[in-house]
């Protein structure tokens, strides 16, 4: 099966949501050492959600595919079910099947998010 | 040279597409006889080496001894240079633990730039532990090393890579062998990207060590081996300690069998062994120096063919073995190689274990395209044709 669909070809040349804001609650960092994918998350958070979104990311096409096309969905969505996200919610939304290695590339920006989710929750709470 | 009929796993398909094997600077495929060979043992030979007195270990003896006289021939050394192991990496290790008994607080460690992280790492621990320093001869954008005699002063040892495994490049052995041995340094060679593609005489290259894998070199993986000459195997340390190593035990005591046993301690991968010493009666079929010259055309085909390609940046040392590094502008390696894959094309991309270099080259990896025996001019065209496709799709 051809990983390269259209639709992941879609938002890797046209990434929805890239760049940053200009005034973040919270931003985070992550890469993934065994490629050298790197992503810059920041998010708006506002009544326990997600209300805006943007990242920086450096990588191959299935890590800025799957970043653009998760940060659709994530906007709006309540934190405490952020948190829960797991590997199916990324790869459904992105409709293709990825080996062990890949699959960390696809999985690096729901990763950045719920760590950023879960900065925010401990900074408010301390 | 037409041989991809001796490898069985030429037989298979990947996607329905007949396998084009490109990553051999990874690991070699394995001609039926090494497969075959290591199967007789196992069904007829099977008992361990150096202990029983019946006809089953002496045959198995036998064998694996003959295996290190083979081996011994292939580089031009004695059979008590030659010790197994389980592969560069740990030829190295052994290496850097044991010459460092010889070394003292604020001797150098002189490295290059380009060394796979086997050739770093155990130099890395062994520095911080006795206070030994490192340095790097550096490397240019395109990945030759640029040397400087006064890199040497006060070096101990230098140990190097004959071939980088990321960019290919062959390096001046030679100058930096005379460099090495004017300041009295232990000179080290890895061989793992050479012992395949050139010829490796260890008198011409006057190499006081030098360590390789089997695997490299049409040899089952698990079998590698460190050669040193005597007079320094002589007097070295151990590296790991046990059965077969001793020439005298008491309770508190030991004392160390000859090299190269001195160095095996255990029960030995003798079917690797004896493996390994089939492959290299197969690369003297084919010829070492036939295979050099074969491959340096098929490398200069396959440098045309890519210069063709748009958005491509093709790492060029001025000397450059069978391995091809590049990258295509705004796609990312693990891309290329996965849409490769497609086709049944295996290549390597990522950092090839050398982070540092990668780093230094500020980039996050390469395309790595190696070749041998087996691949033929219809590969690399394959290749150059898959690469245009891959291209327009992401333009």
């Amino acid at each position: 099966m051809d990983i390269y669909s259209e639709n992941i070809m879609d938002h890797y040349k046209d990434p929805r949501n890239f760049g940053s804001l200009k005034d973040c609650d919270i931003q985070y960092s992550d890469s993934n050492p065994l490629c050298g994918d790197k992503i810059k998350v920041e998010l708006k958070i506002k009544d326990n959600k997600i209300y805006d979104i943007r990242y920086e990311c450096e990588g191959c096409a299935i890590n800025r595919a799957s970043s653009s096309i998760i940060s659709e969905e994530l906007k709006g969505m309540e934190l405490g079910k952020v948190i829960k996200l797991d590997a199916d919610f990324v790869l459904n939304l992105l409709g293709i099947k990825l080996n062990s290695v890949r699959i960390k590339c696809a999985l690096l920006s729901l990763r950045a998010v719920q760590k950023s989710v879960t900065k925010y929750l401990g900074e408010k709470n301390a | 040279m037409n041989v991809k009929k001796d490898f069985p796993i030429f037989n298979r398909k990947i996607n329905e597409k007949e396998i084009i094997y490109l990553d051999n600077a990874a690991t070699s495929q394995k001609p039926i006889e090494v497969i075959e060979i290591m199967n007789d043992f196992y069904k007829r030979e099977n008992s361990n080496v150096h202990r029983g007195i019946y006809t089953l270990s002496e045959e198995a003896t036998d064998f694996y001894e003959k295996a290190r006289e083979k081996i011994a021939k292939f580089i031009n050394a004695n059979s008590n240079e030659i010790i197994f192991t389980k592969g560069t990496t740990e030829s190295l290790n052994l290496l850097a633990y044991s010459l460092s008994e010889f070394l003292i607080r604020g001797d150098v460690i002189l490295l290059t730039e380009l060394e796979h992280h086997a050739n770093l790492v155990p130099w890395q621990v062994m520095s911080k532990k006795k206070g030994l320093k490192l340095r790097f001869i550096p490397v240019d954008n395109e990945g030759n090393l640029v040397i400087d005699e006064k890199l040497f002063d006060n070096a101990k040892i230098v140990s190097i890579s004959h071939v980088s495994n990321a960019l290919g490049t062959l390096n001046d052995i030679k100058k930096i062998e005379e460099l090495a041995h004017k300041n009295n340094a232990y000179f080290i060679i890895d061989a793992a990207q050479s012992i395949s593609h050139l010829k490796i005489d260890v008198k011409e290259l006057n190499a006081d060590f030098i360590a390789f894998s089997g695997h490299k070199v049409f040899g089952p993986m698990g079998i590698g081996v460190l050669y040193g000459k005597k007079k320094f195997l002589d007097n070295m340390e151990p590296f790991i300690y046990g059965g077969d190593m001793i020439s005298e035990v008491s309770l508190e005591n030991s004392e160390w069998n000859d090299i190269p046993f001195k160095f095996e301690a255990g029960t030995q991968n003798v079917a690797g062994a004896i493996g390994l010493g089939k492959a290299i009666d197969y690369v003297n079929k084919l010829g070492i120096y036939n295979i050099e010259a074969y491959e340096k055309e098929l490398t200069n085909h396959l440098i045309k063919k890519l210069s063709e390609l748009k958005k491509i940046r093709i790492y060029r040392p001025n000397n450059i073995s069978s391995i091809v590094s590049f990258n295509i502008e705004n796609i990312h390696s693990h891309d290329i190689a996965q849409l490769l894959d497609e086709h049944g094309i295996c290549v390597r991309a990522g950092n090839h274990c050398c982070m540092p270099l990668m780093n230094k080259l500020e980039i996050n990896g390469t395309v790595r395209i190696s070749l041998s025996v087996y691949n033929d001019k219809n590969d690399i065209d394959m290749l150059a044709e898959k690469l245009k496709i891959i291209t327009e799709k992401f333009y």
